[in-house]
C-alpha cells in the first residue's frame, strides 16, 4: 500500500515538474521541515522563528511541521518528497547515522565548509562533531542535545523497598528491583511499547559494557558475538522480568507516569520525561522534583551523557538555498539555540550557551553536558549511531525477545543486524 | 455532402469513448503500479541507492529469513480466520433474528450497520482501551469490568498473549464487520420466496430444518461474497493492527511489513516483494470467486 502511494504521488510529481531546479543561492524564501509540533517544542521553534525572521528580514519563513512522535509520519512524508526530487530547504533529522540513508543517495550536502565559515568546529563539543562525522564530512547542524540514559524513580517506593540510594550499577539495580518485588506490591519497572524496550538496552548496554565498549559497538565490523555483549544481554534479560505484562499497550507516557503516580518504582526514559512530568495540565502532570520523582544517571552510567541530538540538514537541489543556509546560521547560533531551548527542555549543542536560562533538571544536563572530561556515547535508539537498517533489525530482535524470552537468539538477531547494518 | 461515419464504428466508438478514461486510469493506476511494483520486486535493491539488477525472484524465497516475516504470515492466518468465521456466523446468526421478525427490525438494523460506518482508525483507538491486558487491579477496559464483577479469572493478556494475540485483535473487526455480513444474509433470506419454505413446512420440515436445508443452501452465493470481502479485508490489514498496537513484533502483520520494509528499513525490494504476496493472497481468493460468477452469469 505505501508502495503504490509513493509511486502515485511519483507519477504525479514527474508529471508535474519538468525542469528540475538545481541549487540557487535564492534567500527569497526557506522551507522548514520538522516534526516539532508538540508543546514546548513548537513555541522553541517559533522563538526561533521570530529571532530568524528579525534578522533576515527579505526571507519569508515557511514552517513544515508534521505532526507524530519522533518524526515517523514526518520521514514517511519527507522520503517521498525526497525521492520525487522536490526538497524542503531544510529538514530536521536526529544527527548522527540516521542521515545516513540521506548522505548514501546524495540528498544532502556535506557542510564542512559551513562549520568553518561560522568558526562552528570550535562552539560544539569535539567528541559531538566526531560522533557525528561520516568519512571526514559532517552533514547537519545539531540545534539541542536530550539525554537518554536518565532514571527516574518514585522516592517513596524506594523507601518502602528499603532503598536508600538509587543503583550505581547493573548489578545493583537487579538487587533493587527485586527488593521492590519482594517488599512492596509495586511495579519495579515500568516499561511501554516495543520501543522503550530498545531504548531500556541501549541503557543497559552502555551500563554494564561501559562507554568505550558501547562505542565501539557501533564501528564498521563489531563483533556482537562476544560473552560481555552477552553478558548484558543476559541482564537486560533478567531486568525485564520486573516489568509489566501490559507494557506493549502504554507509550512512554504511561509507563513514565505509574513512576510520579507511585505505581512503579523505577522507569528508564530520555530526559524529555522531565517536561512531561513538571509541564502543567494538558500537556504535562504538574509533579514536583524530589517530592513525587527524583532522577539519577541510569545504573552504571555516571560520567557519561548518551546523547541524542535534533539537526537540520541542507538537502541538494534545495529550492532557495540561500534561504536554507541563513536558516542553518540562526540554527546553530548560540541565539537561536537558547531561545529554543529552555522551551523545548533540551540543552543547547553548543558549549558556549547561556548557563543561567537552563533550571531544574535542565541544569544538572548542562553541567553534565559541558563537564570537563565527561564522555559523550551516542544513542543508538535515536538515530545517533545505527542505520536505519540496523535500528529496525535491533527493534524486530528486541520484539521478538520479549515473546520468546531467549537471550541467545537475541544476540544472534542482534550479530546479524549489525552484519547487515550497511554502514 | 457531409461524411458519414460507418455505421459500425458508430456503434462502438461513443462506447469506447466513455470508458476510456477509466481504462487508461484503471490501466496506469492499477495494472502499471502492479508492474511496477513486480518489477521492484525482483529488483535486488534493498536499498534505494543501487543500481536495477534482476534478481530472478531470489527475493521472494531469501524474505523467509526474515526474521520478522514467518510471524506476520502466521499472524494474518490466525487473524483471518478468526475473523472470517467470527463475523460469518455472527452475522448469519444476527440475520437469522431480524428474519424471524424481531419487533423494531429497522432500529436493530441501523445499530449492527452502524459500526460499519467507522473507520477502523477510530475504533481501533476505542479497542485499545478496553482491551488492556494489564491484571484486573490496574487495568481499564474489560479486564477492570471483569475485577468489578468478580469474574477476575476471565481477565486476560487480550492481543499480548503471545500465541493468541491476533484472536483477540479479529474481536473488533468482528464487531465492525459482522452488521455488514448480517445486511448481506438479511437481503438474501428475503430473495428466497415465502413459498418454498410453506412447502417445506407442509412436509413436516422444523424451523431449524427449513434453514438448513431450504434457506442456506440458497445462500451459497452470499456466503462467497462475503466470505471474499472479508478475507481480502483481512490480508490486508493495516490500520486496525496500526491503531491499536502500532508496529510491534507482537502483532505484525504482512501490511505493516511493507510499511516498515519501505520506509523504516529503507528496503524497497522486500517491501514490494511482501505487497506481491499480499496480492497473490487477495488474487488467490478473487480469481476463482471471478471466474465463477462469469460462469453463472453464463449459464443464466
Amino acid at each position: 500500500m505505501a508502495v503504490a502511494a509513493v509511486a502515485v504521488t511519483g507519477a504525479l510529481a514527474a508529471a508535474g515538474c519538468g525542469g528540475g531546479s538545481t541549487g540557487s543561492n535564492d534567500t527569497s524564501e526557506v522551507e522548514v521541515f520538522s516534526w516539532w509540533t508538540g508543546a514546548g517544542e513548537a513555541d522553541g521553534l517559533a522563538a526561533m522563528k521570530a529571532d530568524f525572521e528579525k534578522r533576515n528580514p527579505g526571507t519569508k519563513f515557511t514552517n513544515a511541521a508534521i505532526a507524530g512522535g519522533s518524526g515517523t509520519q514526518a520521514q514517511a512524508v519527507l522520503a517521498s518528497r525526497l525521492q520525487n526530487r522536490k526538497p524542503p530547504d531544510s529538514f530536521q533529522g536526529h544527527a548522527g547515522a540516521e542521515l545516513l540513508d540521506y548522505i548514501k543517495a546524495g540528498q544532502i550536502e556535506p557542510l564542512d565548509s559551513f562549520y568553518d565559515e561560522n568558526r562552528l568546529k570550535a562552539a560544539y563539543p569535539e567528541q559531538l562533531l566526531q560522533q557525528i562525522t561520516y568519512q571526514g564530512r559532517i552533514y547537519s547542524v545539531p540545534v539541542n542535545i536530550h539525554r537518554s540514559n536518565v532514571l527516574w524513580y518514585n522516592p517513596g517506593v524506594l523507601k518502602d523497598a528499603g532503598i536508600s540510594a538509587p543503583p550505581k550499577s547493573i548489578a545493583e539495580f537487579i538487587a533493587d528491583l527485586k527488593a521492590v518485588k519482594a517488599k512492596t506490591k509495586k511495579v519495579p519497572l515500568s516499561l511501554g511499547a516495543q520501543w522503550t524496550a530498545d531504548h531500556l538496552l541501549e541503557n543497559v548496554l552502555l551500563g554494564d559494557l561501559g562507554t568505550d565498549a558501547y562505542n565501539a559497538l557501533w564501528k564498521p565490523g563489531a563483533d556482537w558475538g562476544t560473552p560481555a555483549v552477552g553478558k548484558a544481554l543476559g541482564d537486560f534479560g533478567e531486568i525485564m522480568g520486573y516489568t509489566t505484562q501490559e507494557a506493549a499497550s502504554t507509550d512512554w507516557q504511561g509507563a513514565a507516569k505509574a513512576v510520579v503516580d507511585g505505581r512503579a518504582a523505577f522507569n528508564i526514559m530520555g530526559d524529555w520525561a522531565y517536561g512531561y512530568f513538571t509541564g502543567n495540565a494538558p500537556n504535562g502532570l504538574g509533579k514536583k522534583l524530589d517530592t513525587d520523582f527524583k532522577y539519577a544517571p541510569s545504573p552504571g552510567t555516571d560520567g557519561t551523557y548518551m546523547w541524542l541530538s535534533d539537526s537540520f540538514t541542507l538537502p541538494r537541489n534545495a529550492p532557495h538555498r540561500g534561504g536554507a543556509i541563513a536558516w542553518l546560521k540562526e540554527a546553530s547560533s548560540k541565539e537561536g539555540q537558547d531561545l529554543f531551548n529552555p522551551k523545548k527542555g533540551s540543552i543547547p549543542a553548543r558549549k558556549d550557551a547561556d548557563r543561567t536560562l537552563y533550571k531544574g533538571y535542565l541544569e544538572y544536563a548542562f553541567n553534565e553536558w559541558n563537564k570537563p572530561g565527561v564522555k559523550l556515547a551516542g544513542s543508538f535508539w535515536h538515530g545517533v549511531n545505527a542505520s536505519k537498517k540496523q535500528h529496525t533489525d535491533i527493534d524486530t530482535a528486541v520484539g521478538l525477545f520479549l515473546q520468546n524470552k531467549d537471550v541467545a537468539k537475541l544476540q544472534a538477531g542482534l550479530v546479524s543486524a549489525a552484519k547487515n547494518s550497511g554502514q | 455532402m457531409t461524411r458519414r461515419v460507418p455505421r459500425r464504428v458508430r456503434n462502438w466508438l461513443p462506447g469506447l469513448l466513455l470508458v476510456s478514461p477509466s481504462i487508461l486510469a484503471v490501466g496506469l493506476f492499477v495494472y502499471g503500479l502492479i508492474f511496477w511494483n513486480t518489477r521492484e520486486a525482483v529488483s535486488g535493491r534493498h536499498d534505494e541507492i543501487s543500481p536495477y539488477r534482476f534478481d530472478k525472484g531470489r527475493n521472494f524465497v531469501d524474505l523467509w529469513d526474515q526474521p520478522s516475516w514467518p510471524g506476520a504470515v502466521k499472524h494474518a492466518l490466525l487473524f483471518t480466520a478468526v475473523f472470517v468465521a467470527g463475523a460469518l456466523l455472527l452475522g448469519a446468526f444476527l440475520a437469522f433474528l431480524m428474519d424471524k421478525g424481531i419487533r423494531g427490525e429497522a432500529s436493530f438494523r441501523v445499530v449492527y450497520l452502524f459500526p460499519m460506518a467507522v473507520s477502523f482508525i477510530a475504533s481501533g483507538v476505542v479497542w485499545r482501551w478496553l482491551m488492556n491486558p494489564a491484571p484486573p487491579e490496574r487495568a481499564v477496559g474489560l479486564n477492570q469490568l471483569f475485577g468489578e464483577l468478580h469474574l477476575g479469572a476471565l481477565a486476560n493478556g487480550w492481543w499480548q498473549d503471545p500465541e493468541w494475540g491476533m484472536a483477540a485483535m479479529a474481536l473488533p473487526a468482528i464487531w465492525q464487520m459482522s452488521g455488514y455480513v448480517m445486511a448481506l444474509y438479511l437481503a438474501g433470506f428475503r430473495g428466497v420466496p415465502e413459498e418454498l419454505r410453506e412447502a417445506a413446512r407442509v412436509d413436516g420440515a422444523s424451523e431449524w430444518k427449513v434453514y438448513r436445508h431450504v434457506v442456506f443452501p440458497q445462500l451459497r452465493p452470499v456466503t462467497l461474497s462475503a466470505l471474499i470481502i472479508l478475507g481480502h479485508i483481512s490480508l490486508k490489514v493495516f490500520d486496525l493492527v496500526m491503531a491499536i498496537a502500532g508496529k510491534q513484533i507482537i502483532t505484525y502483520v504482512p501490511a505493516i511489513a511493507t510499511y516498515v520494509e519501505v520506509l523504516d528499513r529503507h528496503d524497497p525490494a522486500n517491501g514490494a516483494t511482501i505487497a506481491t504476496y499480499l496480492l497473490l493472497a487477495v488474487a488467490l481468493l478473487v480469481i476463482p470467486y471471478l471466474v465463477w460468477s462469469v460462469r453463472a452469469e453464463r449459464t443464466r
